[in-house]
């Protein structure tokens, strides 16, 4: 049964928000890559809520998915009306408090929102990167991520929480950073992309590539691979529903008239709904990006990458604990696959809770305005203020009763 | 909290790790981590009470008690806690020496079958007998089986599990007070509390 409650207005909004930005390894220092490649300068669009307590031991890390941005909550004017994506979440008195805590969302290198991507120019050529963008893993995105937490002078996380893609980053942060992660919510995420996330993710590409628009990456300046990326955008919303929540919401439901056209333009409200999505998604996101996004997640397996095979042997390298939220009918990264980790996490003696939120939403469930999850994710920021006051000493506890 | 669950946190000592399986919504983990210091765990399979738990600010894994056990290493807890539940596992002896492995000792309560009332309404009625601790008729009874103190302390010798303490209760169902049945619990328990080990030493 859902539970769904409506979108949270019980807290107010983080109010008018600006996207900050950091640039880094200019040549000659470039980043270099997993792939072995180099990546300079990067730019990181990035944005903060709230304020760093005095000891910076408020930190929370919010990570997107995969076409996310670095604007979690709040609104850029005064006429806005779209807030942004996790506003349900984040805020005053929400479930990620920005009264107690210091929020930090950046936008992912290879992403269109601000940040290094396919789409930035190339300063050796002077145009845009295409397919000359090197490949990157998660563990490059945590890579710049640790960059721009460098330079805002953070040592210390109390928190990561990412759903999906960012679940991935979370994990990966905890494994590769673990004296400056204190704790980490992976939801509705996986510790390895199962084949059947490849697969889906490899369609999508494929939908993308073959739009002759696509031209190879070199599309800038000209028309977009619209139909490609919209198609990818289609399939990949249908990942993120249920079988359930899409009977319930279009069921055979036809679009117009009460009878079949009988012929391929669309007849069922589902249809229109998935060409909606479609239309939407490529007036916002770069083709490119995608197709960059979508294979550093194919790639993540933290066990082979960071555990020599084995992924209690990964997770013993953090110190985090955890807490893993997956959703019932999410089937694109089902609960099996948050079990997995937790089985791990536990074998690698650290502290884990689990919780399967039980609701019809498929994997989007981790985005809307849920009561249980917000639950969830307050109470356990809660427990782990008062946890890094107690092991950060006496002068630490004073604070963690304070609050 | 729970009469049973006060005198269960009496047996643990401070500073300690447990594992409470079937925690609910941590009752008495949320007391024994407060008043005792313990590093608290659990484990529950019902997602609200799951929630509820984890809110409070407890390490809780939603799952099935029987399955969860494994990833845990020998000897990883102080205490492995099983309050009232074994009358509902499908397994009891796996599940008693799976607590004994993880946990250096095990604390195992249930709602003893051989107190006066059970014996005289089975006497008196011929009917299966329907208790405030044992509230379900025969078909929808969650309960798969039925114990009495004696059958824990048989099962507890030809396992050869040591019984560290053993403590009959007399309490009102879900009540907080209660008292300790001194004598004759095979008689007068209502529900049973064992402290059992084994470890040699």
């Amino acid at each position: 049964m859902s539970e769904y409650s409506g979108h949270n207005e019980s807290g107010a909004s983080v109010g008018i928000v600006r996207r900050e930005t950091l640039t880094f390894a200019e040549p000659p220092e470039e980043m270099t890559l997993e792939s072995g490649q180099k990546l300079g300068p990067i730019t990181l669009a990035y944005e903060t809520y709230g304020t760093l307590d005095r000891e910076a031991r408020n930190a929370v890390m919010v990570f997107h998915a995969l076409s996310g941005n670095s604007h979690v909550a709040g609104c850029y004017t005064e006429s806005d009306e779209k807030p942004g994506w996790w506003d349900n979440m984040v805020g005053p008195g929400k479930g990620i408090d920005t009264d107690r805590y210091f929020v930090i969302c950046s936008n992912i290198i290879g992403s269109c929102y601000g940040s290094t991507g396919p789409a930035s120019r190339n300063l050796r050529t002077g145009k845009p990167y295409g397919l000359s963008f090197p490949l990157f893993t998660i563990a490059d995105i945590v890579r710049a991520q640790k960059r721009l937490l460098d330079h805002l002078g953070i040592r210390r996380l109390l928190c990561l929480v990412g759903g999906s893609i960012g679940g991935m980053q979370a994990l990966e942060w905890a494994v590769d950073y673990p004296e400056m992660v204190f704790s980490a919510i992976p939801v509705a995420s996986t510790a390895k992309r199962s084949a059947l996330s490849i697969g889906l993710s490899e369609a999508q590409r494929q939908a993308i590539m073959a739009d002759p628009n696509w031209r190879n990456g070199d599309y800038y300046g000209q028309d977009p691979p619209s139909k490609g990326l919209a198609l990818a955008r289609i399939i990949g919303h249908i990942t993120y529903l249920s079988e359930a929540s899409m009977e319930r919401k279009f069921g055979r439901k036809l679009r117009e008239n009460a009878a079949f056209k009988f012929d391929f333009s669309p007849d069922f409200q589902v249809e229109s709904y998935l060409h909606h999505q479609g239309r939407k998604f490529v007036e916002r996101f770069d083709a490119n990006s995608y197709l960059y996004i979508t294979k550093a997640s194919d790639y993540f397996d933290l066990g082979e990458q960071r555990g020599e095979g084995s992924l209690v042997q990964a997770f013993s390298r953090t110190r985090a604990k955890f807490l893993v939220i997956s959703f019932s009918s999410d089937w694109l990264y089902p609960t099996a696959q948050s079990k997995e980790m937790v089985s791990a996490m536990k074998k690698a003696g650290r502290d884990v809770s689990f919780c399967e939120i039980e609701v019809d939403f498929g994997h989007d469930s981790f985005l809307l305005a849920h009561e249980q999850l917000t639950r969830l994710v307050s109470g356990f920021l809660n427990r782990m203020s008062q946890e890094i006051a107690v092991t950060s000493g006496a002068a630490g506890t004073e604070v963690a009763h304070a609050l | 909290m729970r009469f049973d669950l006060q005198i269960i946190a009496s047996l643990v000592a401070p500073h300690t790790r447990v594992l409470d399986l079937g925690c609910g919504r941590g009752d008495l983990l949320e007391f024994l981590k407060g008043e005792k210091r313990v590093e608290g765990y659990g484990v529950e399979i019902d997602e609200k009470e799951v929630i509820e738990g984890i809110e409070k600010g407890l390490s809780i894994v939603q799952g099935d008690l029987n399955i969860e056990t494994r990833d845990f290493a020998d000897g990883s807890f102080d205490y492995a806690i099983l309050s009232q539940t074994l009358q509902q596992v499908y397994d009891p002896e796996r599940v008693i020496q799976e607590m004994l492995r993880i946990g250096k000792m095990g604390i195992v309560s249930f709602p003893c079958f051989n107190h006066l009332a059970v014996k005289l309404q089975l006497f008196f009625t011929s009917r299966a007998p329907v208790t405030e601790e044992l509230p379900y008729e025969w078909y929808n009874t969650p309960n798969i089986r039925v114990i009495t103190w004696d059958d824990f302390r048989e099962f507890c010798s030809a396992r050869g599990i040591k019984i560290l303490r053993q403590i009959a209760i007399a309490t009102h169902h879900r009540a907080e007070s209660g008292r300790i049945v001194r004598r004759l619990p095979d008689w007068f328990a209502k529900y049973g509390i064992f402290l059992v080990t084994k470890n040699s030493t």
